[in-house]
């Protein structure tokens, strides 16, 4: 315990949750005798539920400033549908019906930014009303039937890499080669951080520590690349996986290395405050809301293209695990805290809960009951935490150099 | 002053880390029965924290030593022990719910109920008698926001004295009060130590614990210096400052020759209107011009329009603009946002920094280069190294006590945040800084450190507008000084030709400035 603590470099309390999630693959791993932890399962894993993830990156932002966005689920539908619609109906072309539903996913995210950031009504009302019109809407443009998407969608969905050269290694080479370029941009910059933070704070983390975590996090990294590589011929990494590890690494600077992240983080802190730092509020909100709106048209557009139709009632309920995610990545009600890559955590938590108990024959019904009690747990036992003086187990899971203790907030 | 009371509390080696810095060390107090007992410090010395310790903030467990209150071993594990046995603690930051009636804030987690249900009316009844005891006369039902900070303070201690203290904690209790309502709230204190019940006051303001003090304790780096009783009015200031500080200070203010140069801000016909009230306007036909080099102080009382005017003119985040204009440099600049403010070289450094200075939330790192991200960007993006940098340069600039500039702010003394939000402000490398109160809460000699400062800054050139609610300080610092009262400029006043009893007059009389008279034109000449 002692030696984890100091590879990570961190409080082992801020792992529980990458902890937790691991325990949960092995038990339905073994419950479902075996099942679990396939080429296969992995595969449906990402393609399957990518929307939860994806979308959890924009409501962390929705969160941190401190709203909520109950309209995605509706959002994703509709503009899934209009996609739909204006292929079948209107003859445009694949690509011509992304580009018409993206931009209808823009005008929505204008609205509901609009009516949060100028008149001041909160994103839980504006959202509310969204999710309610966009549901009626979707319904209501379908007439409540089914409508085929184009083919050339189904890459975006349930699309795999070009399988090159299978005949030599018998894997699929593209996906080890990402695995590859993964860990060495892992290990790159693990050992960039090491010495730049020498330089500024004149201490030197031990090298044996950073390679032990290089090697830790390569194997973890290997062996994902390698499970998803020996799948069937003509399988690999989802398309819809590598979107998602695009966007996480797009969100994760733009959260944390841009003038917009901070002005999200300072808005949701203290909003007077940073009105008198220079943060134009309004548009904080307005961009944030707006981003919402634009990664669940995405995730309609995806998800569509994976069932290879829209239907009136797709993305029901999601905006519910998209919130949990974040929850139970240790972000805050109030705003302010949370990040990516824990809510990615948390996201994977609900993920994985969904698939396993799907493999396990669970019904929906106890699915939900399930994943509503680990929400509860998992918030109350981050709580508790915070309580005691203690970190965000989750709200801060992976260190940024130097603040490996950083103290949570005691209030007065 | 005898000094065989009895003691009510004694503190006994009481050492106190936070992740391994030690904030108190071996700290041994004891307080005498219906005494007022200073304690004295600089920031970060950990005077919040030992009281914190005491009232069970910090619970026991998390601190070496023994705590004796009334004869008996406490062992409080959170704040609600610590009231039970008669210990109430004020904090340096008001706790008061703003939306929530007089009434409602005193009885709050302690109501007075009958079959269950709460009984307002002893409630009420019970309020107004508690008010009376401090002072106040106003319906209980109004709502604390409708309160000034000096009213709210005194609900606090209502509220203490609803549950029967006797053992009362003030943590730098008049750090947001203008002069009358500290004499108010010191003359309340002393009432109370009539009727036996003890006192414990944390203050920068030595003249306070000059006027009622029994006994002074001076802590310096988390040590007990020395504790002694003194006679309340013949305090020996200077003594108290030589330990705390290690070292004697012969002026509270740094000696400085000012060269001011051109006019570089000047403000003309400012007019503003109150957003809640229509038509009350906070700031009427204001003008004034500050040199570069030069410091110019404003004087006023509370709600006299002093921050109104500043944050108004800081890219009007106050208020509604009706009229007037900015000229920074000779040039008139529309200046709408407070963006287009901190991009045109001023800076306003708030005076309420809970609400208005600081996310409570963030890294003192992060908060310092808030205000000026741009100038941290590599390629487009903040670079850490760079904020890191900035931060530690800061973090020795103005000596400020942390433990890493990675941490919480709120892991600071009130004093050492006050000090991380200057630095923000700094960092965006001003031509003219409005500085509104920024002494609130600072330590003798971190203040000493401060002015000097302002003198620097001075010396490089850049204008310096000093709001403060006291007079010494502006007295002590400012060239020129300029008088509010009821939103107005009733006056100017040249540092050599000022005095306490004149800056007094024109802060509370209309009489100098009828609107449309000559004043105007006179005060903005510009010789
Ligand atoms: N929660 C915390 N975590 C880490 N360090 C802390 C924490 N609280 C206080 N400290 C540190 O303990 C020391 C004492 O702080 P304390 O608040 O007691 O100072 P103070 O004497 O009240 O100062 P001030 O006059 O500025 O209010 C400071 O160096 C501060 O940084
Ligand atoms: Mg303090």
């Amino acid at each position: 315990m002692k030696y984890l603590k100091q590879i990570f470099s961190g409080d082992i309390r801020q792992y529980t949750m990458v902890i937790a999630l691991v325990v949960f693959i092995l038990v339905f791993h073994i419950a479902s005798g075996g099942k679990v932890i396939t080429p296969s399962n992995f595969q449906n894993l990402i393609s399957g539920y990518f929307y939860v993830l994806l979308m959890a990156l924009g409501m962390l932002m929705v969160i941190v400033i401190g709203q909520i966005d109950l309209s995605v689920g509706s959002v994703a539908a509709f503009t899934g549908m209009f996609l739909a619609i204006t292929a079948r109906d209107l003859g445009f072309p694949w690509w011509l019906a992304i580009l018409a539903s993206l931009i209808v996913g823009v005008a929505i995210g204008s609205l509901q930014g609009f009516w949060l950031s100028k008149l001041n009504v909160p994103g839980f009302i504006t959202t509310l009303g969204g999710m309610m019109i966009f549901r009626g809407a979707t319904i209501w443009i379908s007439g409540s039937k089914s409508v085929p998407v184009p083919e050339e969608l189904k890459i975006f969905g349930a699309g795999y890499l070009p399988d090159w050269g299978r005949e030599l290694t018998g894997l699929n080479n593209l996906t080890l080669l990402l695995g590859i370029i993964g860990i060495a941009i892992y290990a790159f910059i693990q050992l960039r951080r090491r010495s730049r933070s020498a330089e500024v704070t004149g201490v030197k983390e031990g090298l044996w520590l950073v390679v032990l975590r290089i090697v830790l996090v390569g194997a973890v990294i290997g062996f994902l690349a390698y499970t998803f590589a020996s799948g069937r011929k003509g399988t690999s990494f989802p398309v819809p996986g590598v979107t998602l590890i695009i966007l996480i690494v797009f969100y994760q600077i733009l959260t944390q290395r841009t003038r917009f992240g901070r002005s999200v983080y300072a808005v949701g802190g203290n909003k007077n405050a940073a009105r008198l730092s220079g943060v134009n509020v309004p548009k904080t909100y307005f961009l944030t809301m707006l981003n919402m709106s634009v990664l669940a048209t995405l995730a309609g557009i995806m998800f569509v293209g994976r069932t290879t139709a829209a239907g009136p009632a797709d993305g029901n309920m999601w905006e519910l695990d998209v919130i949990a995610s974040v929850f139970i990545g240790g972000a805050a009600v109030s705003g302010g805290i949370g990040t990516v890559p824990s809510t990615m955590v948390g996201g994977m938590v609900m993920v994985v809960l969904s698939n396993g108990l799907q493999l396990l024959g669970v019904g929906a019904d106890r699915t939900a009951v399930i994943k509503g009690c680990v929400l509860l747990i998992a918030v109350a036992f981050d709580i508790l935490n915070k309580q005691q003086g203690r970190p965000s187990i989750t709200g801060r899971l992976f260190p940024k150099k130097e603040n490996p203790e950083e103290k949570a907030m005691e209030g007065p | 002053m005898t000094q065989q009371q009895p003691t009510i509390l004694r503190m006994q080696g009481i050492t106190k880390s936070f992740q391994g810095v030690r904030a108190l060390d071996d700290v041994t107090l004891e307080v005498g029965a219906g005494t007022i007992h200073a304690i004295c410090g600089e920031n970060g010395a950990g005077k919040s924290t030992l009281m914190n310790v005491l009232s069970g903030v910090h619970p026991y467990g998390t601190y070496e030593g023994k705590i004796v209150f009334e004869g008996q071993a406490v062992t409080f594990k959170d704040i609600k022990e610590s009231v039970a046995a008669g210990i109430a603690i004020i904090h340096q930051e008001l706790t008061t719910i703003p939306e929530l009636s007089i009434t409602e804030n005193i009885f709050i987690g302690n109501e007075i109920t009958k079959f269950g249900l709460i009984n307002w009316d002893l409630a009420k009844k019970r309020t107004t008698d508690l008010l009376s005891q401090v002072g106040l006369t106003m319906d209980p039902g109004t709502p604390i926001k409708y309160l000034g900070a000096g009213q709210q303070q005194l609900v606090e201690i209502a509220k203490a004295l609803s549950k029967d203290v006797r053992l009362l904690i003030l943590d730098e209790p008049t750090s947001s009060l203008n002069e009358t309502e500290s004499n108010n709230l010191l003359g309340i204190i002393k009432e109370l130590k009539g009727r036996g019940i003890t006192a414990i006051m944390i203050s920068h303001k030595l003249n306070e614990i000059a006027m009622i003090a029994d006994a002074v304790t001076v802590i310096r780096d988390g040590r007990v210096i020395e504790t002694y009783p003194v006679t309340a009015g013949q305090v020996d200031e200077n003594r108290i400052i030589r330990s705390m500080v290690g070292r004697t200070i012969e002026n509270r203010y740094p000696l400085h020759e000012s060269h001011p140069g051109e006019v570089i801000f000047e403000v003309a016909d400012w007019c503003v209107e109150d957003p809640n009230v229509a038509g009350r306007m906070v700031c009427k036909h204001s003008n004034f011009y500050v040199r570069a080099g030069e410091i110019v102080g404003f004087a006023g009382l509370m709600g006299a329009g002093r921050t109104e005017l500043m944050r108004s003119i800081f890219g009007h985040s106050y208020g509604i603009w009706r009229s007037g204009s900015v000229k920074l440099k000779g040039t008139q600049q529309k200046i709408t946002s407070v963006d287009a403010a901190i991009r045109q070289g001023l800076a306003y450094l708030p005076e309420d920094r809970k609400v208005y200075g600081i996310n409570l939330l963030d890294k003192i790192s992060t908060t310092i280069v808030s205000a000026n991200l741009k100038a941290i960007l590599q390629h487009g993006l903040i670079s850490l190294d760079a904020q890191q940098r900035v931060a530690e340069d800061y973090h020795e600039a103005l000596n400020i006590k942390m433990a890493n500039v990675n941490y919480g702010v709120t892991t600071l003394s009130g004093g050492n945040q006050q000090k991380v939000v200057l630095a923000k402000w700094l960092f965006t490398n001003p031509d003219t800084l409005i500085l509104d109160e920024p002494t609130r809460g600072i330590d003798v000699g971190a203040k000493y450190e401060i002015y000097k400062l302002i003198h620097a800054l001075a010396d490089e050139g850049k204008a310096i507008i000093l709001v403060s609610s006291e007079l010494v300080e502006l007295l002590g610092m400012a060239d020129r000084i300029y008088t509010l009262f009821e939103g107005r400029i009733t006056g100017m006043l040249k540092c050599d030709e000022a005095n306490q009893e004149k800056l007094m007059r024109m802060m509370t009389s209309k009489t100098e400035a009828e609107p449309g008279s000559t004043t105007r034109e006179t005060l903005h000449e510009i010789p």
